[in-house]
């Protein structure tokens, strides 16, 4: 599952589970995603380990709904996933991580995706681009038939 | 980025470290110690006469100076026995963090640690005239480490007032700002000056938290002030416009610039939509009709929807 | 979690109370639609006070809700939006066009009757 990066933020290799640890690991949870309610739980989860850290009020709405723009994406194309949120430190920032993983059909045109306004659901094809707009580093794997990864991360100012 | 900062000017002293300093220098420096410290009320004094002679730090009383005087000495005498900074930095930040709301300016926080070194030095000479060589080899132990003190105070000084501009600017921004009631129901949003990325999202913010506690329902943005807008900041305008409308109020927008209004229907802005009044005094009247307050008329406006 | 549902006069008040998943989400939209028919009510007021993120789903089933309301005749108005996640809202994208909204559920009423009281021609495209 590591092919087929998207150029989208600089940080693939900053990933400590591909390897190379720029990222320091402060805290991790991951949360089961097998139906709708297990979004709510994300982002609850999601919403109390970034206030950990900080962010103002406006910032944990923003990482809320990011986590269930993704959880939301897993329900709905890939039946389950997992979604992983952790509280990182890369050199004196602090940030949360928000990773949404399955193994569902994988999106084959993610430039697409990524546009805005696409969406195979007949939905608002926001989910994808917005994460990416209210996060401050976003990167997405996908291959077809084997699964979607999208991570994104955002920093404590 | 600020730490960044700090950790060049740090290194920027030309002189070694204490550890690097020979055993002689070591045994010299203990010298120097016991002498400073021996003469420590006269040696004091002498400085404190030598910066009111000098008219530095004006701001403040004698007696002030001299107790500041007293700090600095031992501070200073401290870390020459130690050959570390930490208290004399923690001591410097701390003095500076007190004098710089008092107008004290850099070159008088320089110009006294620089006076210390000379009133210092000054008495190790008279001291050790008779003998030229250890003169010459306590002078040489000496400097570095003097001034490698007067560099650690004026840069922990310079770094509290850039930290210390730095909030008043912050402190600026906010209240260059502000959320005005006009009268109930009734928000005037008067923006000055240049908005980048950050400063628009503390207005929307401001206003929209604004929006519910005063429970308003009309919102006068006026930009009059704004010379410039790139298209991410008219971006952000209308995204506050909209954030406006979710809460359920209306915004007008007022002195909206011939250039602004191109950069907003570049950027695909429906300008129809966006409720624009020429002035901030058509803007509030305009807002008061809204609401249903009665201006200036003879016919009876019909009862218009409040909301657009 | 159902979302309790008042009838108060000729209006239906839906106050949700705490989260809500997606399928709390559509049985409110399938209960207010149905209960409007039912009881002929003419206006509808969705208080999302409660809700700390409205995503695109939620956005959407609002939207939804409010078009299939004015469908039977009736118009809906969601109140309470909080400021952080108007502000989230509009970043992703979601404006709820088309859709009225006002500050609480005082404003949401007088929106209802104000829009009642006034001939039906006149009765404005309010939030567009
Ligand atoms: N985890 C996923 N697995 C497969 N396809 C996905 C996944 N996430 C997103 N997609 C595809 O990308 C499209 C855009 O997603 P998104 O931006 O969230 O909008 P929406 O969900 O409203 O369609 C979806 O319609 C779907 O085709
Ligand atoms: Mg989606």
């Amino acid at each position: 599952m590591d092919a087929e990066r998207n150029p989208f933020g600089a940080a693939a290799s900053a990933d400590p589970a591909a390897g190379n640890g720029r990222d320091r690991v402060l805290e991790e949870i991951a949360v089961r995603i097998d139906g709708d309610t297990d979004i709510v739980s994300a982002r609850q989860k999601g919403r109390v380990l970034a206030a950990t850290l900080g962010f103002s009020s406006s910032e944990l709405t923003l990482i809320a709904t990011a986590i269930s723009e993704l959880a939301r994406n897993i329900v709905l194309y890939a039946k389950q996933g997992e979604i992983v949120l952790r509280v990182l430190e890369r050199g004196d920032q602090r940030g949360v991580m928000v990773r949404a993983h399955d193994q569902g059909p994988g999106i084959p045109d993610i430039r697409r995706a990524l546009q805005g306004g696409f969406s195979t659901s007949r939905s608002l094809g926001l989910g994808l681009p917005g994460v990416r707009r209210l996060m401050d580093e976003f990167e997405i794997e996908s291959r077809i038939g084997q699964g979607t990864t999208v991570t994104a991360r955002k920093w404590k100012r | 980025m600020a730490q960044d900062i700090r950790e060049t000017r740090d290194t920027r002293t030309t002189f070694g470290p204490a550890h690097q300093m020979t055993a002689p220098t070591a045994e010299l420096l203990r010298q120097l110690v016991a002498h400073l410290r021996q003469n420590r009320t006269q040696l004091r004094e002498e400085w404190a006469r030598r910066i009111t002679e000098a008219k530095l730090l004006t701001a403040m009383t004698k007696e002030e100076i001299f107790a500041e005087a007293t700090s600095v000495y031992d501070n200073y005498v401290e870390a020459l026995e130690t050959g570390t900074f930490e208290a004399l930095q923690a001591y410097a930040r701390n003095l500076s963090e007190r004098i710089i709301p008092r107008g004290v300016e850099t070159h008088e926080v320089v110009g006294i640690v620089l006076l210390l070194r000379d009133v210092l030095a000054r008495s190790l000479f008279a001291k050790y005239q008779n003998d030229f060589a250890l003169l010459n080899r306590i002078l040489d132990a000496y400097e570095p480490a003097a001034n490698r003190i007067a560099n650690t105070v004026a840069v922990g000084f310079v770094q509290e007032r850039e930290r210390v501009i730095r909030e008043q600017q912050e402190a600026i921004r906010v209240l260059s700002t502000p959320v005005l009631q006009v009268r109930e129901r009734l928000l005037i949003l008067p923006i000055i000056g240049v908005i980048d990325p950050q400063r628009a999202r503390q207005l929307t913010e401001q206003l929209l938290r604004g929006i519910r506690t005063n429970r308003a329902k009309v919102v006068v943005i006026d930009i009059t002030g704004v010379p410039v807008m790139d298209a991410n900041v008219a971006n952000n305008l209308v995204q506050t416009v909209e954030a406006t409308r979710l809460l359920g109020a209306t915004v007008i927008i007022t002195g909206l610039s011939p250039e602004i209004a191109q950069t907003l229907v570049t950027i695909g802005v429906d300008l129809g939509k966006m409720n624009t009044v020429g002035d901030l005094q058509g803007g509030i009247e305009e807002a008061e009709r809204l609401l249903g307050y009665k201006v200036v008329t003879f016919a009876e406006s019909s009862p218009d929807h409040a909301r657009q | 979690m159902e979302v309790p549902i008042l009838k108060q006069g000729p209006y239906l008040i839906a106050s949700i109370q705490s989260a809500l998943s997606d399928a709390d989400l559509v049985q409110l939209r399938d209960k207010l639609v149905e209960q409007v028919g039912r009881l002929r009510s003419r206006g509808v007021i969705v208080d999302v006070t409660a809700l700390d993120v409205m995503d695109s789903f939620a956005t959407r089933t609002l939207r939804d809700i409010t078009f299939m309301i004015r469908l039977r005749g009736a118009e809906t108005v969601i109140v309470g939006i909080q400021p952080d996640v108007a502000f989230t809202m509009v970043q992703l994208g979601l404006k709820l066009e088309g859709v009225p909204t006002a500050l609480d559920l005082e404003e949401g009423i007088a929106f209802l009757s104000k829009k009642d009281s006034s001939p039906a021609k006149e009765a404005s495209p309010s939030g567009r």
